[in-house]
């Protein structure tokens, strides 16, 4: 069974932080097809969290597909996490790779490329919306 | 979403000082609601009216959908209150606190409160007043919730608790609204006690209702920007802005409803329940306007 720690401070909110940790434990492994996950009143008793906060995690992993919800039995595991087709993840890396050898070659410092990262995806997702 | 508690112009002045000041908040159903504010907002006052101790001076307060005037008694045997420093008989036993607690209401469920208590390990024969500070806010809780209440009122819960005992306590009282059907409304002067379990937030400054609503929701649409003070002007001009911090020519903004692509030279960050109170308590008491100089040194 999988164990949710929080990290405060991250930025990142309590109930993206609860789907991020299932979906990385579906990546690497340590949850299966069939797996259960713990019930909100498991999670808030360890972690002193709002039981919607658990309750709006699973739906969200619901809707992708990766868990289902058996009315009084609780949440299990749906299918595996697959992983990124291991090409592409070469052929990614070396392009970004070239990309950042390019960055620093114009002067910029690892705050700036983070910067223009955040930038970018920020206007790739107000991109989306609109 | 139906609400447990909701108050229009809601006030109560003592002499010629207003402890609350047309207060209009709801309490939405289900939610577990945050009441915060620094000390002397007006917290206790409100919970105080919210449970009958208390009239109101003006305005109206509704509980579980019923007006409270003249319904008190068959009112407030539907609602949990535990009142600052968990109140208990110090030289009662924890079982006489039950049998209180049997005798009083209506409701009670015996069954409940001694499976709590075990489960809790709190030594049912001591007498309260010997009981360490974290066991005694436990007690309190369990006679709260064994009334089987719909709307539970808690008014600073935690503040005397050591952080073993804190955590302890929220622990036990989210498992409860895990099972379902209860609304609870609880005030801290902390708000870091209440950030992690809260969904709903009302912030309460000098008698009035600052800022209130969804948590998630005044997260997301709140942001800090921080960099070259020119910069960050541009950009606060733009949208709401809600705190402002100038110390020569680097700037940093609490923003509301931040859109549109944002100047790289800019660092965005997502505010937490913290600064977003502290940033809404140092607001200056005239709402601010972006098209006035917002910073020391104003809008070139």
């Amino acid at each position: 069974m999988i164990e949710f720690r929080l990290h405060r401070g991250s930025g990142v909110s309590t109930y993206m932080q609860l789907v991020q940790q299932v979906r990385h434990a579906l990546r690497v492994g340590t949850l299966r097809p069939g797996d259960q996950l713990p019930t909100a009143k498991e999670v808030v008793a360890t972690l002193a969290i709002n039981p919607n906060t658990v309750l709006k995690a699973y739906r969200e992993l619901e809707h992708a597909g990766l868990v289902h919800t058996r009315p009084g039995l609780g949440t299990f595991v749906a299918r595996e996490l697959p992983a990124p087709p291991l090409r592409e993840l070469h052929s990614l890396g070396r392009r970004l790779r070239q990309w950042l050898d390019a960055a620093y070659a114009a002067g910029l410092e690892d705050e700036d490329v983070d910067a223009l990262i955040a930038t970018a995806r920020q206007e790739l997702a107000s991109e989306d919306i609109a | 979403m139906s609400s447990a508690l909701s108050a229009a112009g809601l006030s109560r002045r003592y002499g010629k000082t207003w402890a609350l000041h047309e207060c209009s908040l709801e309490v939405p159903a289900g939610s577990v609601t945050a009441l915060v504010g620094p000390n002397g907002a007006g917290k206790t006052t409100l919970l105080e009216i919210a449970v009958g101790i208390l009239e109101p001076t003006e305005g109206e307060i509704r509980l579980l959908g019923t007006p409270m005037r003249g319904q008190t008694p068959s009112l407030l045997s539907r609602i949990g209150f535990v009142a600052q420093d968990a109140p208990l008989y110090r030289n009662f036993t924890v079982l006489d606190m039950l049998q209180v607690g049997r005798h009083l209401n209506p409701r009670w469920d015996d069954a409940l409160a001694r499976d709590r208590l075990r489960r809790l390990r709190i030594p049912r024969n001591r007498v309260c007043g010997q009981l360490s500070g974290g066991q005694q806010a436990q007690v309190a809780l369990t006679l709260a919730v064994a009334k089987r209440p719909e709307l539970l009122i808690l008014d600073e819960p935690v503040a005397r608790l050591d952080p073993l005992a804190r955590r302890e306590f929220l622990e036990s009282l989210m498992e409860i609204v895990a099972d379902g059907g209860l609304t609870v409304l609880l005030s801290s002067h902390l708000i870091s006690d209440l950030e992690r379990v809260s969904d709903q937030l009302i912030l309460l400054s000098e008698g009035t209702v600052l800022l209130a609503g969804s948590t998630e929701d005044l997260l997301a649409e709140h942001a800090v920007l921080s960099g070259p003070r020119h910069n960050v002007e541009a950009v606060a001009a733009r949208c709401q802005l809600i705190d402002a911090r100038a110390t020569g020519t680097h700037a940093t903004v609490v923003v509301r409803r931040l859109e549109g692509p944002v100047d790289p030279r800019l660092t965005v960050d997502a505010v937490d329940l913290e600064e977003l109170v502290l940033a809404y308590l140092r607001r200056r008491p005239a709402p601010l306007n972006a098209a006035e100089p917002v910073l020391v040194g104003g809008v070139s």
